[in-house]
């Protein structure tokens, strides 16, 4: 309220120190905004007259809020810790009333104990209890997960079809333009990088084998679980975490409906379901940013496409589409279960959502790892 | 009730639409220094949306709201600012911040609004807590913390820059009848003391006839106000057979 004039200066005029008893003066107003200004003066004034008695002249305060009630008491604690006394006179009636009614007692010398400190050894201790349980949730939890997908093979009328649809729109359908975008430059920039050494040797057909293999065996997949798990594996945790925040779990529990099977399971069918498709996709779409690029450097599509038809085999391709099956499983598992596992207040959704992608690609990446030690002694 | 009839709210041929479906049409009414004002009404009659436009959540279709004289929804930057601290608001979850402490939540405005030295922060914030009777939990994150002691807690983070006027969205709502009964105490003896105006949105009865002046009553159908004035007035006199059955509890269709 800088530069509101309709509020009075608030000024403090101490008088001397005579007999031990001084008098301060303080007139004006006394709000949030200009308590502040006479704060620390009132504060030193008193501390330095170590006067056995303050006499406090508030005839004068034409305002006083709770700002200004909590200077007096301020001040009154000051002189009690140095065994005086502070008298308030003139302070208006209605003033006078708060002032009573602010009586801190003990409160004075109240220290917050502010947040909880921890040690390291603390620390490592939680952060092992704390991997170790979410281990075993997390075992129960793909207990629950196959039961509920086996009751689906049984009885696939169990399963409720038109939100695997609606899943399967959103996590697919409309994951295209962003998988679309990421493949082709996936092709276009290993064939370029590819293409700028295998130049010198006159070997740059063979770029062809390059973007074939990686994108089919690898990159496809691999990206297109990543897009996933950053898209849809954080959207599973965050509509489950608020569904848990609202109750609405809890609700499914007791209307006898099984959280997992009502809303996991779905999740898990339409992200089984679109993977792969989206793989298929991410793989055809960097091989034509890989040919768009060779083309370019001035190899026909044709010859680009008998290259890989020749160089990339069957295996590769199965290969590929078995890892992104596998990673649709552990993608929406995960953000189902990082979603459930959701805590209360603002921002449990918010980490549930996070430990979700997180997780998500570990998993992804560790994964994939496996596969590659199995693919290796299958010799695909 | 103060003396001075002297309105520090006025209402003003006040529309409200979401969408172009109007909630509430041409409502005018005031609310006058001091009082403890109530805003009564069936579900879904615009208690809530009318509490929003007050408190410049929402612009007005129509119509105009002034706080002291100053158009809320209106006013933008520094005058925006001025208006917003003239009064606080609880709202009906408590809506304290869960990252910080119940201390910290008070201090907040403080510290944000004011150039005030911490420690006389520390002082406003644990005098506004004994108000509300939390002064001993201010430590405590609001999680950890009742459903009565998030909206005390709430109340006063409201009361932290003094505000004029405190708006209390739902006040009892969700609560046993001891801690209702707290708090509207609370509310009476914070009116008492601190002469603050308060717009209580409720349909709790026992609370109304405890601490409201004044009440209005909306209603769905009208989209607006059915009637205003005393609550002991209108359950016994009301010429509105809704507003008698409101305050008697019964359900329509029973005389």
């Amino acid at each position: 309220m800088k530069n509101n004039p309709s509020i009075a200066p608030v000024r403090l005029r101490p008088g001397a120190v005579r007999d031990g008893e001084v008098t301060i003066n303080i007139e004006g107003r006394l709000d949030s905004n200009t308590t502040g200004k006479i704060w620390r003066q009132a504060t030193e004034t008193v501390t330095n007259a170590k006067a056995r008695r303050v006499i406090i002249d508030a005839s004068q305060v034409d305002y006083c809020d709770g700002s200004g009630i909590a200077l007096f008491v301020h001040l009154r604690a000051l002189q009690h810790k140095i065994g005086g006394q502070l008298e308030i006179t003139g302070l208006r009636p209605e003033f006078q009333v708060l002032l009573e009614e602010s009586e801190l007692g003990d409160l004075e010398q109240w220290e917050s104990r502010g947040r909880p400190k921890t040690n390291l050894a603390e620390d490592v201790g939680r952060a092992v209890v704390g991997f170790w349980e979410d281990t075993q949730r997390l075992i129960i939890f793909i207990g629950e997960l196959v039961s509920g997908l086996g009751r689906a093979a049984i009885d696939p009328k169990s399963v409720r079809w038109r939100d695997v649809v609606l899943v399967a729109e959103t996590a697919g359908v409309n994951a295209l333009p962003i998988v679309t975008l990421v493949s082709f430059l996936m092709g276009v920039i290993m064939a370029f990088q590819g293409a700028i050494s295998l130049r010198r040797f006159g070997a740059d057909v063979f770029v062809a084998n390059l973007v074939g293999l990686a994108m089919l065996r690898e990159l496809g997949p691999l990206m297109t679980a990543i897009i996933l798990a950053g898209r849809s594996g954080s959207a599973f945790a965050a509509e489950l975490g608020t569904m848990k925040v609202r109750e609405e779990i809890d609700a499914l529990k007791t209307m006898g409906l099984d959280p997992v099977r009502f809303l996991v399971v779905t999740r898990v069918i339409a992200a089984v379901v679109m993977t792969p498709l989206l793989t298929v996709f991410a793989d055809l779409l960097g091989l034509i940013g890989g040919a768009v690029v060779m083309r370019s450097f001035g190899i026909p599509v044709v010859t680009f496409y008998h290259q890989v038809q020749y160089q990339v085999t069957y295996g590769s391709l199965v290969g590929g589409l078995v890892k992104s099956f596998v990673f649709g499983i552990l993608v929406a598992a995960i953000g189902c279960v990082r979603g459930l596992q959701t805590t209360t207040g603002a921002s449990a959704v918010g980490e549930s959502t996070t430990r979700a992608v997180v997780s998500g690609i570990i998993l992804i990446v560790v994964t994939d790892g496996i596969f590659s030690v199995v693919y290796y002694y299958l010799n695909v | 009730m103060s003396a001075e009839r002297e309105a520090i709210i006025r209402v003003e041929n006040f529309t409200a639409a979401y969408d172009g479906e109007v909630v509430l049409e041409n409502v005018n009414f005031e609310v006058f220094t001091g009082e403890i004002f109530s805003i009564l009404g069936s579900s879904g009659s615009g208690k809530s949306t009318l509490l929003k436009h007050m408190i410049g959540l929402y612009k007005p279709a129509a119509g105009r709201i002034l706080i002291e004289g100053h158009d809320v929804a209106a006013a933008q930057g520094e005058e925006r600012r001025q208006i917003l601290r003239t009064f606080g608001v609880m709202y009906q979850s408590g809506a304290l911040f869960g990252s910080m402490t119940l201390l910290e939540n008070v201090s907040l405005p403080l510290e944000e609004f004011t150039d005030l030295p911490p420690d006389a922060i520390r002082l406003i914030a644990l005098l506004k807590l004994k108000q509300v009777g939390l002064e001993t939990s201010g430590d405590l994150m609001p999680a950890e913390l009742s459903g009565g002691m998030q909206k005390r807690g709430a109340i006063a983070r409201a009361m932290a820059l003094d505000p004029r006027v405190l708006f209390l969205d739902e006040l009892s709502a969700g609560l046993d009848p001891v801690t209702s009964a707290e708090l509207d105490e609370l509310v009476l003896s914070l009116s008492r003391s601190l002469k603050i105006t308060f717009v209580v949105v409720t349909h709790e009865l026992p609370s109304i006839f405890t601490i409201a002046d004044r009440v209005i009553m909306l209603d769905k159908q009208v989209k607006g106000i059915v009637a205003m004035g005393k609550p002991q007035e209108l359950r016994d006199h009301s010429d509105n057979l809704g507003v008698r059955q409101f305050f008697l509890r019964q359900a329509p269709g029973r005389t």
